[in-house]
């Protein structure tokens, strides 16, 4: 089954207050349909969902709306590692990542219980730098990917930075998703060490209407101005358009490892949140009034005539000025706390796809580091890029074109 | 029933697919390349899907993988394959309170509607006398020559497992026993 259209509908229906209202009502009477009918109003189990491995772009990108678990694994090609280790790395995962979001076991696997109810699984492959001085072709990074740079507000520890190779494995079920990761790893070990594990949640899949934008651990709804996967502006600020083979069709990823100070976060005052971003907490909605598909007004004023969305706000800051700023955040909320003194351990990991990271997410975070309001409660600890070759077609293994057979 | 001649027809098919391979050397860089992924081969009379071998440094390794036969039985007389000078068709039997592999008598036979299995354990093909070493990635290509004379090809691809390690009747080995872990 795609996630493609159906939920697009469904989400262009649940827009705003009345609609989520509406939503809700319905649910409700699913509820007490339940009593009546148990098997009529048993909801329907998204287990079985496929998303399809091979097309013209990776899975896990514009699979929509996001899984609702994700873990991100940079691995690194072991030292002497060339062209041809690679070659047979990417043959291995290609054909486990094709047979795992399935719902099959892996080649010489035994056990088909555990992916058989993939929920949605996606495994994405990314290329940072060390890959292609591996094999030899260092001119086919494209030189953002190799050197981001560094923003004025950064704290970033190497521990959750870099990477030659990524492997983005998501699902709506975290079981399947960990079976999936252990078997890839294990087919990846013989080339590759694992340099570090990022894994991310968002509100489990049927919590809220699909379609409804995440909720991160501010509270904030987190993606509200995403270009929506099948559009043409979704198509324009996600998909490489011009360059190698290997990489037309493909995408850059940023992951950016982003700790909130939740402790001080929460006693600030529900007035002040929502002045920092712009949009209110309950619905996402901008303070300027609308929906939550509007944007934020920033000319708007009140009645001293000073204006109601602060300039240094989130949003304003954040939000694409040009075309080209316009990138898809597909992130997920972390949690790796408390820590033993009992403080919040606990984030986001920004991961966003973008057709070039030089005019999309270099000038918007250089924007947020300078005068983001939010920056007093986010730091950014953790930094790596990748470049996203397109899908594999049948019988190809991903980044074939780079590789060669 | 009209089965006899379209069999034979398909059959046919298989042999061009089959000469197109020889044609090409066997050489890894031929004009369309192997399939990237788990080779699936077609010819009429049998079909080869989910076919793996397993990593070995030298000596001998397995090939694995489900044989369907399409229309009749088929049998499978004996193999091929690009790193081995010797390949046997083998099977598993307990001997002695242990279980050792040995050469299958008369091949596999595959019936139709009833795909044979190849896997650690059970029926496998047996590589000996590995010309390189078989690394996790690599592509082995498998013929099988089968009961009429004509050939089946395909592609395994090379994983690294620990199952599939029994004694060899003769007293030679593999590895180690596997166990409960197979």
């Amino acid at each position: 089954m795609t996630p493609g259209g159906p939920p697009l509908k469904r989400r262009a229906l649940l827009v705003g207050g009345a609609a989520v209202l509406a939503g809700g009502g319905a649910a409700l009477g699913a509820g007490l349909a339940a009593r009546d009918d148990p098997v009529a109003a048993a909801p329907a189990s998204f287990g079985a969902e496929t998303v399809p491995f091979h097309g013209d772009h990776q899975p896990g990108i514009e699979t929509h709306p996001v899984q609702a678990h994700a873990a991100f694994v940079a691995l690194d090609l072991r030292p002497g590692s060339g062209t041809a280790d690679v070659r047979r790395l990417l043959r291995l995962l290609t054909d486990d990542a094709e047979r795992l979001m399935a719902g099959r076991v892996p080649l010489g696997a035994a056990d088909p219980e555990l992916p058989a109810r993939p929920a949605r699984l996606t495994v994405t492959v990314g290329f940072g730098p060390g890959l292609f001085d591996a094999i030899g072709r260092p001119d086919q990074c494209p030189p953002i990917i190799r050197q981001l740079p560094e923003f004025r507000t950064d704290r970033l520890d190497p521990r959750w930075c870099g990477g030659d190779l990524l492997l983005q494995v998501c699902s709506d079920d975290a079981v399947p998703l960990s079976y999936a990761l252990r078997r890839l790893v294990r087919d990846a070990r013989s080339v590759t060490t694992v340099r570090w594990t990022q894994r991310g949640f968002n509100p489990a899949r049927g919590a809220e209407p699909e379609g409804t934008t995440p909720r991160n651990l501010m509270g904030q709804r987190d993606g509200s101005a995403n270009p929506v996967p099948g559009t043409p502006e979704f198509e324009q600020a996600v998909w490489v358009r011009e360059g190698p083979d290997w990489l037309v069709g493909g995408s850059m990823l940023v992951l950016r490892r982003i700790r909130m100070e939740l402790e001080t976060w929460d006693d600030f005052g529900r007035a002040g949140k929502e002045m920092v971003v712009a949009r209110t907490l309950d619905t996402g909605a901008p303070v300027t009034g609308g929906l939550e598909t509007d944007d934020v007004d920033p000319r708007m004023v009140d009645g001293r005539g000073i204006p109601i969305a602060a300039a240094r706000s989130h949003v304003l800051q954040a939000t694409a000025r040009t075309e080209g700023e316009k990138m898809f955040r597909r992130g997920y909320s972390f949690d790796d706390g408390p820590t033993t003194d009992g403080l919040p351990d606990a984030g986001l990991l920004f991961a966003a796809y973008q057709a070039d990271i030089a005019t999309a997410f270099v000038p918007v975070q250089t924007r947020l580091a300078e005068s983001d309001l939010l920056n007093e409660w986010i730091t950014h600890i953790g930094s790596a890029t990748f470049a996203v070759p397109r899908g594999a077609r049948p019988g190809e293994f991903i980044g074939q074109g780079l590789l060669g057979t | 029933m009209t089965s006899f001649p379209v069999r034979l027809a398909l059959l046919g098919v298989g042999l061009a697919a089959a000469t197109t391979l020889v044609g090409c050397g066997g050489s890894a860089s031929s004009a369309t390349p192997p399939p990237a992924t788990a080779a699936v081969a077609q010819t009429a009379a049998l079909t080869v899907t989910d076919a793996w071998v397993k990593a070995a440094d030298g000596g001998m390794t397995a090939v694995y993988g489900t044989l369907t036969a399409t229309s009749a039985p088929v049998t499978v007389a004996s193999a091929s394959s690009s790193v081995s000078g010797r390949t046997e068709l083998h099977e598993v039997v307990e001997s002695g309170g242990a279980m050792v592999m040995r050469q299958k008598e008369g091949g596999f036979v595959v019936q139709p509607g009833s795909p044979h299995t190849l896997a650690p354990g059970g029926d496998h093909i047996m590589l000996m006398d590995l010309t390189a070493p078989v690394r996790a990635g690599d592509q082995v290509e498998v013929t099988l020559t089968l009961g009429d004379g004509s050939t089946v090809a395909f592609t395994a691809l090379a994983k690294e497992v620990s199952a599939g390690e029994e004694k060899y009747e003769d007293g030679e080995m593999s590895g180690h026993e596997s166990g409960s872990h197979g």
